[in-house]
């Protein structure tokens, strides 16, 4: 035994103990000595500096940084905001003010009650927040009623002023005061309770930038701890501004073209990984956050079945259908497979005792109208051949089941399963007849509408893969620019050459896909004189058994996806488009192209040194869908205007005009392009109606949207 | 021969003085935090003190003999995990000093001071209480020196100095001679002026925490500030105090962070100088309790572990106290027992679990 070593018996003696122990009673004498210094002979000084103590260090909340689009064009702004509060510890009875002060704050009296009635098991001197974004008048009767009214304070704040109608809503976030739980969270360790901070999007991920650093004043108080002026300020260090990759001009495309739909768009650019725009339906409304949301609309938002907080676009994880087999071609072409492969499609194919069916009978099909066709009988074999490890082993080599390492909070890995896989989570072998499944991207395999676009951008760029971004990475501090990639991991950039010749096949073949021709899958979605192509992808809910089983004979349509890229070889734009339960992919087809019309259009004004479209008036400052109401004279009441519905109407320095009452309900719309019937869909407010997508659009889409938007509670995953 | 042991052999006495002044930070806390944002800290202090009860008696159970074997192995492990906080920490508070282990934050420079405490102990119960040659200094030295560079750079001054006295009472106690005591403090008083006047190693706010201590009213709102606000609130307490939660200084915000390193003003301010004293009584029984627990100890290793529980201890109060009541500059230091906060809590009752373990095998020979 080791502890033998130990030298029992052998003690300190206890003359050293004593002398330690005399030390500390010096010690402690020294100390009682201080006190008795302090508070027994100058006890009478000190109280007197207690009382005449009027300095007190406060903090000066720091403004968060605003965010900008990649032009300079401003998306979310700070304005300042008044708040109310009312404070109990007054010994005098509130009751009987409450009906001055609703009339005063334009208050319901009734709902005032309620709210204190909220607060009455809260301790006193925890101020009651009563009104949010006090009006100048407002506060006027409050500044005019200190006497009367003591019990109202007011409190300045920055607040945060993002976009109307969840205009990038996911890629923004919203922030919120630090809860509870984040506190105890290492992440927030931080942060001190009250903190406003990022909660979701780039608000959450840039945080740090954002914030800045908060500053203090010497506030000189009187002998009650009330503020009666101040000494010296240190000045809060303002949150760093960003610049984000979004391009405002096609984000609006994307938003208007994806609608109400329930899905999301990624537009990428394939050669820095910069996202221009970035959509997940349905959104919500950030401002609402902004200081605490309300609990009925929360409640709304957590439980609505298609789950508007969710960021689709990077958690949405769903079967890739048929976008699935250009890895599949890239796969087939590599291994030296599908070269040679010729299948006669007579409608599926089933080699296990189990058919695996075909869309149609396609006849004969070779790798270079496979990916048109979407020809589901050319992949089951090409599956088959390549077997489950080599698909697995290239799906996996192009990012297939990892996260992309975007900058923004919650992405999801997806899923691609293999052998291994299979054993470890079922215990049980792979069989070859899953394979076939996997093949045409269904069975186990997840990717998220952000993967996709990396994952075919990267194919139809020679096999360049970036790791896509919101906020570039110049403008960050380099020890941030590195935290950010640890805390983000993913597969990021790669380069997995793909040979030239196979490269072109495939190209080519995705280029086929939007031209006019038998079979073709989205034949009718061409863009005259612009080189576009891509991938469509449809993929079953659940199995038809399941479905009449748990729809309760309501319709649920197929996931449908859209893949696309312009121009089709070394594309400087990929757009991936999901749509849940849409129906048919020829859909996410149409809204891609429009997508990359607006993109190649914008690009060709600018090549051509075209001013941009014609705006009207003023414009897009903070709230992107905003247009400032035409002046109507009424200065008077001008600030009482400000708030209409939870948005702000805000122009270019302008005083603004008009009555809160006389605000048109939906007056907004982006006014500019020719296309009149987007804004009105917006300003149906994400509502029942539809988007018209296009007015010579040849299937009746209006019908489409309607009928998948049967109400599916499982519309989320 | 192996007594049964029983709890029956456990330092209750020691254990009320604790629990008593436990008791007496979770008034306080309350008080300090009841008008801020940090209401409600007392809840989760007391959560920390059941903890580390639970932690204390666990700690109890395991033979120190079988710590002290294992402790090379914890201070390796420590030594990684201290490189691993600097490398890969959680930077917070200009200083990377802490380390992600799952959900929680986790601070190694505190866990370090029982390790060395342990490490310490062994190293002058193997040397066997003969007198020690240069040598064996020097080993001590670097024994305590690695760690201790590794904490100063996170930079974290104030933990990095509790392992000071661990190392003086080690030497003191393993028989170090009066010659050795003289070369080596002239040559610590030495460096010490040598680090101050050069100015190089000291971080600016550490220099200005120095001469606002020196001189508090130079700079009255600036560094001076907390110690001018400290000295306020502790005198203006008087003999009797303001009563709970009545303390103008403590309540009117002026004190800087009331519950945590400043906790003493608060006591001092809301319950005079009646109330200060009790506490550094309890302490001094709390101290001198524990002395009497090394004496009776079975061997030199465990009556080591204690005496280095004892100077980390003593050095802490005095330091904090110290501070503030003007005797010694703002280093950040907490007041074990008193102060809010987990970590702090969590070192006292494991250290304490480990004393009261050497008490319990007193009898063992």
């Amino acid at each position: 035994m080791d502890s033998i070593k130990f030298s029992r018996g052998e003690k300190p003696p206890s003359v050293k103990l004593a002398v330690v122990q005399y030390c500390i009673l010096a010690l402690m004498l020294a100390l009682a000595a201080g006190l008795w210094r302090l508070q027994v002979l100058h006890a009478e000084d000190y109280r007197l500096q207690a009382e005449q103590n009027r300095i007190r260090k406060e903090p000066v909340l720091a403004p968060r940084g605003k965010l900008f689009d990649r032009e300079g064009r401003i998306i979310v702004d700070n304005y300042p905001s008044i708040s109310c509060f009312l404070v109990r510890e007054q010994s005098k009875n509130v009751d009987a003010d409450l009906p001055m002060i609703a009339s005063g704050l334009h208050l319901d009296v009734d709902q005032l009650r309620a709210t204190l009635r909220h607060y009455r098991a809260s301790p006193a001197y925890q101020p009651i927040p009563i009104k949010q974004d006090v009006t100048a008048d407002e506060d006027a009767f409050i500044e005019a009623h200190r006497n009367e009214l003591p019990e109202l304070e007011t409190i300045d704040e920055e607040r945060r002023l993002y976009p109307r109608d969840g205009f990038a809503s996911h890629i923004i976030g919203y922030v919120g005061e630090v809860s509870e739980e984040d506190l105890n969270q290492s992440r927030y360790a931080w942060y001190n309770p009250g903190d406003v901070v990022g909660k979701a999007g780039v608000e959450e991920t840039y945080d740090k930038l954002l914030r800045g650093q908060d500053g203090s004043r010497d506030v000189i108080v009187d002998s009650h701890g009330r503020e009666v002026g101040y000494l010296g300020v240190q000045h809060a260090t303002p949150g760093t501004d960003l610049k984000l990759t979004i391009d405002n001009d096609l984000q609006k495309a994307a938003e208007l073209a994806l609608g109400d739909r329930n899905g999301a768009i990624v537009a990428m650019d394939p050669r820095n990984g910069e996202i221009l725009a970035l959509v997940s339906r349905p959104s919500f409304d950030p401002n609402a956050f902004s200081i605490r949301i309300n609990r009925t609309d929360w409640n709304k938002l957590i439980t609505d079945p298609d789950h508007p907080l969710l960021n689709k676009a990077i958690q949405a994880q769903l079967a890739p259908g048929s976008t699935f087999k250009i890895l599949m071609s890239v796969a087939g072409l590599q291994e030296g497979i599908a070269q040679t492969l010729k299948v006669n499609c007579t409608g599926g194919w089933g080699p296990y005792g189990f058919f695996h069916h075909c869309d149609e009978h396609h006849g004969a099909v070779d790798i270079h109208n496979a990916i048109p066709f979407s020809c589901d009988t050319y992949y089951y074999q090409l599956g088959d051949r390549l077997g489950i490890d080599r698909i697995a082993k290239y799906a996996t080599a192009f990012g297939y089941g990892q996260k992309t390492g975007i900058d923004l909070p919650g992405e999801q890995a997806g899923l691609m399963p293999s052998a291994q896989w299979k054993m470890k989570t079922y215990h049980n072998r792979w069989y070859p007849d899953e394979t076939l499944d996997v093949a045409i991207g269904q069975g186990a395999v997840e990717a998220t509408p952000i993967q996709l676009a990396r994952i075919i951008g990267g194919i139809a760029s020679g096999g360049h893969l970036v790791r896509p971004h919101v906020v570039s990475p110049d403008q960050l501090p380099a020890d941030f620019r590195k935290s950010l990639q640890e805390d983000f991991p993913g597969s990021g950039e790669a380069n997995l050459p793909i040979d030239p010749e196979n490269w072109q096949t495939i190209t080519a073949g995705m280029y086929q896909v939007t031209q006019p021709g038998l079979y073709h899958t989205a034949g009718a979605d061409g863009l005259p004189g612009i080189d576009f192509g891509g991938k469509t992808g449809t993929a079953q809910v659940m199995s038809h058994e399941a479905l009449d089983k748990t729809s309760k004979g309501r319709v649920t349509n197929p996931n449908v996806w859209f893949v696309g890229v312009t121009p089709t070889h070394n594309p400087e734009l990929v757009v991936a488009v999901l749509w849940q339960n849409g129906g048919f992919s020829y859909y996410p087809a149409r809204i891609g192209a429009r997508v990359v019309a607006a993109y190649i259009e914008k690009q060709r004004r600018i090549a051509n040194n075209l001013a941009p479209s014609k705006q009207s008036a003023p414009t897009e400052v903070g709230a992107v869908w905003t247009q400032p109401l035409p002046p109507s004279g009424k200065g008077a009441n001008a600030d009482a205007t400000r708030l209409n519905a939870g948005h702000f109407y805000i122009d270019h320095g302008d005083i603004l005009t008009a009555k809160a009452a006389n605000l048109p309900v939906s007056r907004p719309g982006v006014s500019g392009n020719s296309t009149k019937p987007l804004s009105k869909g917006l300003n149906a407010k994400m509502g029942a109606r539809a988007v018209k997508l296009d007015e010579q659009a040849r299937k009746p889409v209006e019908q489409a949207v309607s009928s998948g938007k049967a109400n599916d509670p499982r519309g989320g995953q | 021969m192996r007594r049964f042991l029983s709890f029956r052999d456990f330092d209750w006495p020691l254990l009320a003085a604790i629990l008593l002044l436990c008791s007496l930070s979770v008034l306080e806390i309350y008080s300090a935090t009841l008008h801020t944002k940090y209401v409600g800290f007392h809840t989760k202090q007391m959560l920390y003190i059941a903890g580390g009860l639970l932690a204390m008696f666990i700690f109890a159970k395991v033979d120190y003999h079988r710590m002290l074997d294992w402790t090379p192995w914890f201070y390796g492990f420590f030594m990684l995990l201290l490189v691993a906080t600097k490398l890969f920490g959680h930077k917070a508070l200009g200083g990377k000093r802490w380390i992600k282990f799952g959900p929680m934050l986790f601070q190694p420079s505190e866990w370090v001071k029982l390790i060395l405490i342990l490490a310490v102990a062994r190293y002058f119960a193997n040397l066997g209480g003969r007198s020690l040659t240069w040598r064996d200094i020097f080993k001590a030295f670097a024994m305590l020196g690695a760690p201790m560079v590794l904490v100063l750079i996170q930079p974290d001054l104030g933990t990095s100095l509790t392992y000071i006295p661990i190392l003086i009472a080690g030497l003191f106690l393993g028989g170090i001679n009066v010659r050795q005591a003289l070369i080596l403090s002239v040559c610590s008083i030495a460096l010490v002026g040598g680090v101050l006047g050069s100015g190089k190693i000291l971080k600016p706010f550490q220099r200005a925490r120095l001469t606002s201590f020196i001189d508090p009213n130079s700079d009255p709102k600036g560094a001076g500030y907390q110690i001018r606000q400290s000295l306020i609130a502790v005198g203006s307490g008087g003999i009797w105090g303001k009563g709970e939660a009545k303390g103008s200084q403590t309540q009117g915000d002026f004190l800087p962070i009331p519950h945590a390193d400043f906790i003493f003003a608060a006591f001092g301010e809301e319950h005079g100088f009646v109330g200060a004293v009790i506490v550094l009584l309890l302490y001094f029984f709390i101290l001198m309790r524990l002395i009497q627990n090394a004496q009776t100890a079975a061997d030199l290793s465990g009556s080591l572990i204690i005496m280095g529980f004892v100077a980390v201890l003593t050095f802490q109060i005095s330091v904090n106290v110290g501070m503030v009541i003007g005797f010694m500059p703002v280093t950040g230091i907490p007041l074990p027992l008193m102060s809010y906060g987990g970590s702090s809590v969590l070192f006292t009752f494991l250290a304490l679990g480990v004393a009261m373990n050497v008490r319990m095998r007193r009898f063992v020979n």
